[in-house]
């Protein structure tokens, strides 16, 4: 995802001088040192100093440039909060807030490199849009996204690198609208960012147990979100769940729910997310995310108790 | 060499024009920070009405924030004088459907970034300031903030990163008032003095004048090299003109009564003669 994200800025950049790279020094792969090389007077790297890194893009959106703000989610958006919020978000400014590692994804490092309120935080903010591509490839054309259809400031929610491809068979993307990147008729799971794999586990778990059919939706814009899309989703399928690798507070699940009550939804859903707790143990990804619960066996099994029961 | 637009008697008459309408004002709507508006008017003024180029195309002009946002007052009765804002702005401040706030908020005329809480616009002055570089514009950004500011963190983020990136085109004007909320700035933070050392030593040019002297801070200002970025320290009184609000906490915030405000009237008339 890195590599996708730096490839396609390096490809906006190119042809568009108003914008720039502003990292507190962590940068990101190959495509940002093309950038680096060829425009060093638009790659800015203030140090490790993040609230000068948002209030400098800030200054420079007020003066016309489209700053993009790089670093580990972490540091892009909790260090200098009242930056985003006041300087970016107060000021509608076009200030894109790229944040690595989204979730738990840097899984060694602890709950200090950990960004899995991410989504809540930035989602309350008025005027931003808050994005999660689920593979390379959406990564690719929602970081183009961000310059193209968004005026205002973003939050682009990254995992890390070696995500697979999920989407080659997919829908075609439409910004801002839910995506089927797996056709499906009787489970739908919704799920965003590099999590959505396990999606697919999850689906290819309840097709062999079942023979039933399960659908899967990438929703690369939680703010705004693709209200209407979901309620057909709600409406359309007997069983619905979110699975997602943050907080179980302010995440897509409560807003799904809130959904399914607005509309007097009849199917079930059903929310997975990471538990309210900051663990104290390390691993792979994998590892830590089945830790919070997340776990194809679990959530298989349980959906293919409520598809039983749903006859 | 004094720019002979700019005269220095003129300032001081409308400072204290500009202290009446702040006290004025302050009888209408209650919350008013009139002290911390008092101690850097003659900031505001002499880099708007003496320093900044304001002619022409918006585009060259040189822009001003208002880092220390709680002195609004004060920048609403420049903008005010120049023209910018219509008068019944200022009248009708803090009132609903009005676009006054005690606080700028961006998207006003002559309002050129929100400001309020401490400690943003340093940071905004030197990603204004790239861009400029950037864009081959010469012009520069004057900056006023408070001495209780110098206090966050983000502020000496801005202070490392500006001189680093070659930036040369920001004045900074720190109204040092000594106050801040629950008392003095230097009793608060002894050791954190003398500043003019310290923004040195981060790369800046600095000075230090009398902050509520129209010509002592053009002088300086308009002394700097440019060749660096330029801090000027001016000592100032909060609360100034007003015996019984200078150097007094309460009247960060308060608004004097009916008889206080007479005291006040008359008090200011004879301020920095």
């Amino acid at each position: 995802m890195r590599n996708s994200f730096a490839n396609a800025f390096h490809d906006l950049a190119k042809n568009d001088r108003r914008i720039y790279l502003v990292v507190a020094d962590i940068t990101a792969a190959a495509g940002v040192a093309s950038f680096q090389k060829e425009s060093p007077e638009r790659f800015l790297n203030v140090g490790v100093a993040e609230q000068m890194m948002i209030g400098m893009c800030a200054g420079l959106a007020l003066r016309g440039c489209i700053p993009f703000a790089y670093t580990i989610a972490t540091f892009t958006i909790y260090r200098p909060f009242e930056q985003v919020r006041v300087d970016c978000c107060y000021q509608n400014l076009p200030v894109k807030l790229v944040g690595v590692g989204g979730g738990v994804n840097y899984s060694t490092l602890g709950s200090t490199h950990h960004a899995s309120e991410d989504v809540a935080i930035m989602s309350v903010l008025p005027n931003m849009t808050v994005l999660a591509p689920c593979d390379p490839a959406e990564t690719a054309v929602v970081t183009k996204a961000c310059v193209e259809k968004v005026p205002g400031p973003v939050y682009l929610r990254l995992g890390k690198a070696g995500e697979p491809d999920l989407t080659s068979k997919a829908d075609p993307f439409e910004f801002g609208k839910l995506r089927f990147i797996k056709p499906g008729n009787d489970v739908c799971l919704l799920s965003y960012g590099p999590l959505t794999k396990m999606a697919f586990d999850v689906a290819e778990r309840i097709e062999a147990k079942t023979g039933k059919s399960v659908a899967i939706v990438s929703v690369h814009s939680l703010k705004p979100l693709d209200e209407i899309g979901v309620a057909q989703i709600l409406a359309r399928f007997p069983v619905v769940a979110v699975i997602e690798e943050h907080a179980p507070y302010g995440g897509l699940g409560p807003r799904v729910k809130a959904i399914a009550c607005d509309t007097g939804a009849r199917c079930a859903v059903r929310a997975y997310a990471l538990k309210d707790e900051f663990l104290h143990t390390y691993g792979s990804h994998a590892d830590l995310l089945k830790a919070h619960g997340l776990d194809p066996d679990r959530i298989s099994g349980e959906l293919i108790q409520l598809l039983a029961t749903r006859k | 060499m004094a720019n002979p637009r700019f005269d220095f008697n003129e300032a001081k008459q409308r400072c204290r024009k500009f202290r009446r309408r702040i006290l004025d004002i302050s009888q209408e709507v209650g919350a008013l920070h009139i002290a911390p508006s008092f101690s850097c008017l003659e900031l505001v003024d002499t880099a708007y009405m003496g320093l900044m180029n304001r002619a022409g195309n918006p585009d060259t002009s040189d822009t001003f924030l208002l880092s220390k946002g709680h002195g609004a007052p004060a920048l609403y009765c420049v903008l005010e004088e120049l023209g910018i804002i219509p008068r019944t702005y200022l009248e009708n401040i803090c009132k609903p459907g009005w676009p006054l706030a005690t606080h700028p908020d961006y998207g006003t005329p002559g309002i050129e970034a929100s400001t309020g809480s401490l400690g943003h616009g340093l940071a905004l002055a030197v990603g204004m300031a790239y861009a400029d570089k950037m864009h081959g514009k010469a012009r520069d950004i004057y900056v006023v903030m408070s001495d209780g500011e110098l206090q966050e963190g983000s502020v000496w983020e801005a202070l490392m990163v500006a001189p680093s990136f070659g930036i040369t085109h920001i004045i900074a004007l720190v109204d040092l008032n000594d106050f801040q909320s629950l008392g003095q700035t230097s009793k608060t933070l002894p050791n954190f003095y003398p500043m003019l050392d310290k923004l040195r030593a981060f790369g800046w040019e600095a000075a230090e004048v009398d902050g509520h002297d129209a010509k002592s801070i053009y002088d300086a200002v308009k002394g700097r090299s440019g060749q660096k970025p330029f801090v000027l320290v001016g000592r100032t009184t909060k609360g100034k003109g007003v015996s019984y609000m200078e150097n007094v906490p309460i009247w960060h915030y308060r608004a004097p009564n009916a008889e206080e405000y007479k005291i006040a009237i008359k008090e200011v008339e004879g301020c920095c003669l």
